[in-house]
């Protein structure tokens, strides 16, 4: 296939997994900010979306302090924050509306609506009580693309690649929630089981999808450990980064001939460390290291796979 | 000041107040439904249009706003007689107009006939690139949209012919998917001949005049990408033959042959459908400012290493000074007469047509000579006194720039606006394929002009669409 399409695939599917992704963030954050919580200031509680996909200084510039509104405002609506929901979700349509034709109709026809959905919900005005609703409903179009994608398309290269997207794009924000949260969360040295755990772990666990996945896994209270290990390691769990890589490296593995050979290599290489890893060694050499390193080499892999496959020379 | 042409010809109701027999169950239908359950449907229709993304972008307007081509509901009629009789003239027309572009790039007879005159080579038009070069069974206009108006029960001209990038044919089928989704049991009524085979036989043609020799020729649509008006037609048309859509930076020239850019390295193209303009096709062939084109392009086509669809220089062929010799090239190179008329045309660049249209212009329709989509023309009867001065002042300025006709009675055709159903003018695109043979399918696209008494069709002008129906013979209507 045309290396531009499998670009604009590609991408479309990461916008759309991006855009998830925050509005879970954000969603559970305003689950959090309804929980009377002394301990947590609501500046401290509104910042961490911002630092997992935002640009600080941007957002001390253009609105100063953190709280709901203003964070709703920068994070979901404001179209000059290429992080928010609004630009992903405009970026991953103009994605699809160059490729139309290399999708499926219903796949684009599902992209275009959720666009058109969005702009008229921009025109009524989303208020801040209608945060849920509008990541609820942010969420549950990226689950419909999802089965449009795996219900209609044809199993051939386009379809990887735009699963490809998704997935390097989820393992990417997964690691990034869970570095922030668990940094916030768990201030070095200090001793777990205070007032602020239930809550805190629960809400991110939730983010994710995963507080049932955790209450049938573990059968326990909830320890930040034990989250780690669901979101890391665990591979039945659909978005730690284990699952993530064990969906990334057999795509690799069929889209590659020899020129693919370092994609693989890399994908491989992280694919290792999750499949084989401990929990008790990832948590010798820090968490929050592991996960930086994590991030880098993922971000690694997307750089290969674009020049690789993406941006592909005429010889 | 909207003045209106008089007593045109209905194409429902004919020239009386009777409806004419192909409109008979239509006619009947419409009596039965109340305005408002039109309207409904016309809702439902705008709502899956804006879904599935069939939208235009006007020119000048704000950048990737995106608009609906207004689709009217109900449908154009033909009978299969009509139909065989324009059908036959088109295919005529175009056959005759493919021999005239062979014959320009090569021997000239016509104009060595006296013919045509000399001054056509000196038509910007013309590309002296393609002098000598030999294309694919000699076919230029590989799609060819004609034109046509209908003035009388038996009276049709053709207004002019679309040789370059021909758009409008994506309208004529998603406007019957349209139609056999809103009123099913409308098709239940008549036997309306399908068109929904077009993109294979598009397919079959282009593969047809692949240069010779290649097997299992590799097709491509050229669009100048996203933000340009008929994108959605591209888009459509690449993925209804099942052939990749490329931009210009997809592809690339390299040992006298065109490349695209694929996961799995260079593959090698064959035939590009280009809805490209020429001037855009290659910087280093024609415009070099061009970032749409394809550099080497050109080269590459003159030396027979691709097939481009349709072929460099075609302009010169449907330019409106040109379209007056039409009927003697049908004389000339196919010794028939001539099945479907022209409109008597004006040329502002001979003396006496020019002094016999400035006595006329409020009587008139001026058009410029290269002029498209209904821009810069003047309509005499329904132009204010200011506007035809001022147009008056434009022609005297450049007067070869400008031909005109009389302004004809468009038929009309009854159409839903606001205030219920009411007769709207109309003209017909029928699209003819060359490729090893000359067809059509049987449809075109209807284009309606939905202002009160306007003449002025083109999408770009606030016109809309409508189905057309073509009978199938022998069926009850």
């Amino acid at each position: 296939m045309l290396s531009r399409t499998a670009d604009h695939l590609y991408w479309m599917a990461r916008y759309i997994e991006r855009a998830e992704n925050m509005a879970r963030v954000l969603e559970v954050t305003y689950r959090m900010s309804l929980v009377p919580n002394a301990a947590q200031s609501e500046a401290a509680l509104w910042q961490p979306p911002v630092l997992i996909a935002g640009d600080v200084a941007a957002f001390a510039r253009d609105y100063g302090e953190y709280h709901a509104a203003n964070v709703l405002r920068y994070m979901a609506l404001d179209a000059r924050n290429p992080s928010s929901i609004v630009s992903a979700l405009g970026n991953a349509r103009e994605n699809a509306r160059a490729v139309r034709v290399a999708m499926s109709s219903e796949m684009w026809e599902n992209v275009n609506s959720l666009w058109l959905e969005l702009q008229s919900r921009l025109e009524s005005g989303v208020k801040e009580t209608d945060l849920s609703e509008f990541c609820d409903w942010v969420k549950s179009r990226s689950h419909l693309f999802r089965g449009v994608t795996f219900g209609t398309m044809l199993r051939d290269d386009a379809y990887r690649f735009v699963r490809l997207g998704t997935f390097v794009e989820r393992a990417d924000n997964t690691a990034r929630l869970l570095d922030v949260k668990y940094h916030l969360l768990l201030p070095s040295g200090e001793e777990v089981g205070g007032a602020v755990d239930y809550y805190e772990w629960s809400s991110l666990l939730r983010s994710v999808s995963s507080f049932e996945a955790y209450q049938k896994v573990f059968r326990d209270t909830i320890e930040p450990w034990k989250v780690a290990e669901l979101l890391v390691l665990r591979d039945d769990m659909p978005r730690s980064l284990h699952a993530c890589f064990d969906e990334v490296t057999p795509i690799l593995e069929q889209l590659c001939d020899d020129r693919g050979w370092e994609c693989l290599r890399q994908a491989g290489e992280i694919h290792a460390r999750l499949h084989y890893g401990r929990m008790e060694d990832i948590f010798q050499g820090g968490l929050h290291e592991f996960l930086q390193d994590f991030l880098q080499d993922n971000i690694a892999l997307g750089e290969q796979i674009q020049r690789t496959f993406l941006n592909a020379p005429t010889h | 000041m909207t003045k209106q042409i008089s007593h045109p010809f209905d194409e429902m109701h004919g020239t009386g107040p009777g409806v004419r027999a192909v409109y008979g169950p239509l006619s009947n239908w419409l009596g039965d439904a109340s305005y408002s359950l039109l309207k409904k449907k016309s809702r439902e229709a705008e709502l899956l249009f804006r879904r599935v993304g069939i939208t235009f972008n006007v020119y000048g307007e704000d950048a990737g706003a995106e608009r609906l081509i207004p689709f009217d509901l109900i449908p154009r009629i033909l009978s299969s007689g009509e139909w065989q009789h324009l059908a036959r003239g088109a295919v005529q027309r175009v056959r005759a107009l493919n021999a005239f572009l062979n014959d320009l790039y090569h021997g000239q007879e016509i104009i060595r006939a006296g013919i045509v005159p000399a001054t056509t080579l000196t038509n910007e038009m013309y590309r002296p690139e393609m002098q000598g070069v030999d294309v694919p069974g000699g076919v230029y206009a590989h799609i060819a949209g004609i034109d046509l108006v209908r003035t009388g029960e038996n009276q049709f001209y053709v207004l002019e012919d679309n040789l370059r990038t021909p758009s409008g044919v994506s309208y004529m089928l998603e406007d019957r998917k349209m139609m056999m989704r809103l009123f099913p049991e409308l098709f239940r009524r008549y036997s309306v001949a399908p068109v929904e085979h077009y993109p294979q036989v598009l397919l079959n043609n282009l593969r047809a005049v692949a240069q010779p020799g290649i097997v299992d020729p590799t097709v491509v649509v050229l669009t100048p990408g996203a933000y340009n008006s008929a994108f959605f037609e591209h888009a459509f048309l690449a993925q209804q033959m099942g052939v990749e859509l490329v931009e210009g930076q997809d592809l690339f020239v390299k040992d006298n042959a065109v490349f695209m850019r694929t996961t799995d390295g260079p593959k090698r193209v064959d035939v590009i459908y280009r809805r490209i303009d020429d001037d855009f096709l290659d910087p280093l062939a024609f415009r070099a400012d061009s970032m749409l084109g394809v550099p080497g392009l050109v080269s590459v086509y003159r030396n027979g290493g691709v097939t481009l669809a349709n072929a460099v220089g075609t302009g010169v062929a449907d330019d409106k000074a040109i379209y007056t010799y039409v009927p003697d090239m049908i004389r000339f190179y196919l010794a028939e007469e001539p099945i479907l008329a022209n409109v008597p045309t004006w040329k502002l660049s001979v003396e006496d047509d020019r002094r016999y249209v400035l006595d006329h212009l409020e009587e008139l329709v001026v058009k410029e000579v290269q002029g498209s989509g209904g821009y810069g023309m003047l309509v005499g009867p329904t132009a204010s006194r200011q506007q035809i001065a001022e147009f008056r002042e434009r022609l005297l300025a450049n007067p070869d720039n400008y031909i005109a006709q009389p302004t004809l009675a468009l038929s009309t055709c009854p159409t839903l606006v606001e205030q219920g159903v009411a007769p709207r003018h109309v003209d017909l695109r029928p699209f003819v394929l060359s490729g090893k043979t000359v067809t059509l399918v049987p449809g075109a696209l209807c284009r309606v002009a939905l202002r009160e008494g306007s003449l002025v069709v083109n999408s770009s002008q606030g016109g809309g669409t409508k189905d057309t129906w073509v009978l199938n013979e022998g069926a009850p209507c």
